[in-house]
């Protein structure tokens, strides 16, 4: 008996380590194709070069870089306030009995496929944009725009958590001594929540970061540094998408070496999450 | 249901899968792949084939015509569509025109330019002339719409009008004829370049020095942004492939190619 | 003073958010409604997806999920079961859920670009459903760890003890005691799992293709509804069709997903 036991346990541990393998596969994988062509051009070539012009072996991805730190911060700048303004109102202004009611109605919304927002902000806000401020439309703000509305469930679900992990004596003790309700959320609870919204927003920027197909349809795709939220541009999500069906050679290689960088700012941005919610634990 | 004969349900499942797996491997049908600007003909041409064999299979995709010389290559695909010349190492391959494109400079239906130069046209899409006033037109910027590297139709565009000039990279990039369309028609400042089968009544195709983008100018010459559609294959094809191959050329599905707007050839097989 | 202004911005804030939000499922939903009529779910695409319906994108968004399931759920169940009935807390079980934590973070598109290279290239697959499915299973399998890791923590460990005093095995007291219990849990992580799948594009495209053909085989490329629907709205090919089908892809998501949350409910409200 004890030898089946083992031998069943041997099995478990095997499919456990599915994950840690494929994260590896994924890794060596990604590595294996863009590495060559990162040492071939050289890193500071390849990270700071201004000029992406595969067919003359130009692969500078900085305006790329830039671009995905534009749209992602346009993002969150309408993201954190909204996303911070949405959970006050769920979890301090309104009865429970609505909010039973809202919160799957977030869920839903964040399993709403990316190509529908995408999609949307086609057909609304580019032309929007257009006629009224000016520039093609495909632009960072409109790729902002709808991509706040992408994070905004991740920001409400985990920062809801930790406002509702909180013990309750810091609301009743904040009462107590006399703040208002609103002098409460604001100095009392949202600072003890501090680290677990902190993390939602490092993991809303995670997916901000990675947005793909809706940023296609919505930012022009132009390989230049972007001046202003108007102009067109290119994220290392969208430089990969759309020119990876076409490319061979070294321009497929310069393509799999932007998803090194991706892979690492995302990495790095999801450690730092983990990290960040695994101590608010205490 | 006992959580045993649960679990055991499980693997005959798997066992299933990965039986049919094996056993289908060899599958029926054939996969094209490659230019984008091909696809939707390719695409139009198997369905009509498959509605006339019906115990056949093709499969159409898209991913640019230098994705779909190398499906070739490494055998993912058994025709690959390019919309370029091959160059270097992709001679080996055995290719057969099947129709002619032409390239069409398109712009918005509400702009009152009817005719450019190729000067002009290269100097706009250079990114030296920026706004339309300089091309008689009013005076708003103009926002140039290119093809994404690697596609057929922007080398094409890249060979006939630009030369040695780079294209703008403040362009906006689409990555097909489709979107390159979309983009034009939805913002009157636009200017871009899509095959010219793929023009339709959304957008205008300019006239260059005169010379209209139409089947007689095309044929005699005077419209020179003419490519060849090709389908490239790793030998000279046999069974379905060359069955495929045949009804492409033959003179139904030409006429087919001709109504949606391209050039047709009939019989016009190059072997590099 | 400051709290009334403060409470009436968070007000406004969140109610333009949930307007907002209405809005962009409305627009999709009241032009794509009137679209879909039985013909729509039953035809295939037609003329390159400018007429018919979208039977063969249904057919292949169910494969390409029931691949990602089938080899998904099992390993995600499996680790689930792994961390909690075999170990505790240890540097393996560090390891596996760091593994875990961070596969959840990588965009689709590196998992695209994974999918291809491994399974396209390397392993000779080519662009299919298997390729598709098993690069969906890679991304679905946080998900389904974490949720049947939540369910099956949540049972008291009386049962196992209760199991064990009775002379049950471990796997007895896993197969008949730990996972029927701990199955509506499981069950809502494959729900949610199954709408992931749906909604995904970036890795399907790279993996599956774009083929609008009946898939005959696993081996067949095929397109899924949000793949089609991408194609649709980008190069528009029909925009009546790009709505039906976006419609019909937020209905199919917000139905699984109410049966996730309908799941949750039930089984919340049954273990207190």
């Amino acid at each position: 008996m004890p030898v089946k036991e083992k031998i069943i346990e041997k099995i478990f541990l095997l499919i456990a380590l599915s994950s840690i393998t494929i994260l590896a596969l994924i890794t060596f994988f990604i590595f294996e194709e863009g590495l060559p062509l990162i040492l071939k051009i050289g890193p500071k070539a390849f990270l700071l070069g201004e000029r992406w012009i595969p067919s003359k072996g130009a692969f500078g991805i900085f305006p790329m870089i830039a671009s995905s730190f534009w749209v992602t911060s346009g993002a969150l700048l309408l993201g954190i306030p909204l996303g911070l303004a949405c959970t006050i109102f769920l979890t301090e202004l309104i009865p429970p009995s609505i909010g039973i009611l809202l919160r799957p109605a977030i869920q839903l919304l964040a399993a709403i496929p990316s190509v529908i927002y995408g999609f949307w902000g086609l057909i609304v806000l580019v032309p929007l944009i257009q006629n009224y401020l000016g520039g093609p439309g495909l632009s960072i703000l409109a790729g902002s725009l709808v991509l706040s509305f992408m994070i905004l469930p991740t920001i409400i679900t985990i920062s809801e958590d930790s406002l509702k992990a909180l013990p309750p004596s810091y609301k009743a003790g904040a009462l107590a001594l006399g703040a208002t309700h609103w002098q409460t959320i604001w100095r009392v609870l949202i600072p003890a929540a501090r680290s677990g919204i902190v993390a939602s927003i490092i993991l809303g920027m995670g997916r901000a970061i990675g947005e793909t197909m809706a940023m296609i349809m919505i930012l022009g795709n132009a390989v230049k540094m972007p001046t202003s939220f108007l102009d067109s541009a290119r994220t290392l999500t969208t430089n990969i998408g759309i020119e990876m069906g076409y490319a061979s050679g070294d321009h497929r290689q310069a393509l799999f070496a932007t998803g090194i960088v991706l892979f690492f700012i995302i990495m790095a941005l999801n450690t730092l999450a983990i990290f960040l919610s695994r101590r608010r634990v205490h | 249901m006992q959580a045993n004969s649960k679990a055991s349900l499980w693997f005959l499942t798997l066992i299933l899968i990965l039986l049919t797996l094996g056993c289908q491997r060899s599958k029926a049908g054939i996969t094209v792949a490659g230019s984008t600007s091909v696809e939707p003909f390719a695409g139009l041409l198997a369905e009509e084939y498959m509605s006339r064999h019906p115990e056949s299979h093709i499969y159409v995709q898209g991913g640019g015509s230098t994705a779909g010389i190398e499906a070739v290559i490494t055998r993912a695909a058994k025709i690959g569509m390019s919309s370029r010349n091959l160059i270097g190492e992709e001679k080996k391959l055995y290719t057969v025109t099947i129709a002619k494109d032409a390239i069409a400079i398109i712009v918005n239906s509400k702009n009152p330019i009817q005719d450019l130069s190729l000067n002009q046209i290269r100097e706009v899409f250079a990114g030296n002339i920026k706004s339309w006033d300089k091309l008689g037109g009013a005076s708003h910027p103009i926002i140039l719409v290119t093809r994404e590297e690697g596609s057929g139709t922007r080398e094409a565009f890249q060979k006939f009008v630009m030369g040695k000039e780079d294209i703008s990279l403040e362009a906006l990039v689409q990555d097909s004829n489709g979107a390159v369309r979309q983009v034009v028609a939805s913002n009157p400042n636009a200017i871009g370049y899509i095959s010219l089968g793929l023009v339709n009544n959304q957008i205008k195709a300019l006239k260059i020095s005169g010379v209209e983008p139409n089947l007689t100018d095309i044929e005699n010459g005077k419209y020179t942004l003419v490519r060849p559609f090709l389908f490239v294959f790793n030998e000279e094809p046999v069974g379905e492939a060359k069955s495929f191959l045949e009804f492409v050329l033959s003179p139904l599905a030409q006429k087919m190619l001709f109504k949606e707007g391209l050039v047709p050839v009939l019989a016009k097989i190059a072997q590099e | 003073m400051t709290q009334s202004i403060a409470k009436f911005l968070i007000w406004m804030g969140a109610l333009s958010t949930i307007a907002v939000m209405i809005l962009i499922l409305f627009q999709i939903l009241k032009e794509g409604l009137p679209v879909l009529h039985l013909r729509f779910f039953l035809d295939s695409p037609k003329n390159m997806g400018r007429e018919g319906g979208i039977f063969s994108t249904i057919i292949g968004t169910m494969a390409l999920t029931g691949v990602a399931i089938l080899f998904g759920a099992p390993l995600g169940v499996g680790t689930a079961v792994f961390l909690r009935e075999f170990t505790r807390e240890s540097k393996i079980s560090r390891v596996i859920r760091f593994g875990t934590d961070c596969l959840a973070g990588v965009p689709s598109i590196i998992f695209g670009l994974f999918g291809f290279v491994f399974f396209v290239i390397q392993l000779n697959m080519g662009w299919s459903i298997l390729s598709g499915g098993l690069t969906l299973a890679a991304m679905i399998l946080p998900t389904v760890i974490s949720t049947s890791e939540e369910s099956i923590r949540a049972i008291p460990p009386s049962y196992r003890e209760v199991s064990y005093s009775l002379g049950g095995t471990k796997w007895q007291t896993i197969t008949r005691v730990v996972l029927p219990s701990a199955l509506p849990g499981i069950f809502t992580g494959i729900l949610l799992s199954i709408g992931r799948s749906i909604g995904e594009t970036a890795a399907v495209i790279l993996t599956a293709g774009s083929s609008l053909v009946m898939p005959t085989s696993l081996f067949s490329p095929i397109r899924t509804m949000s793949v089609h629907f991408y194609i649709l709205a980008r190069e528009g090919i029909s925009m009546e069709m790009a709505y039906g089908t976006g419609a019909a892809l937020i209905l199919l998501v917000l139905m699984i997903n109410m049966m996730a949350q309908w799941l949750i409910n039930r089984y919340i409200r049954h273990r207190t």
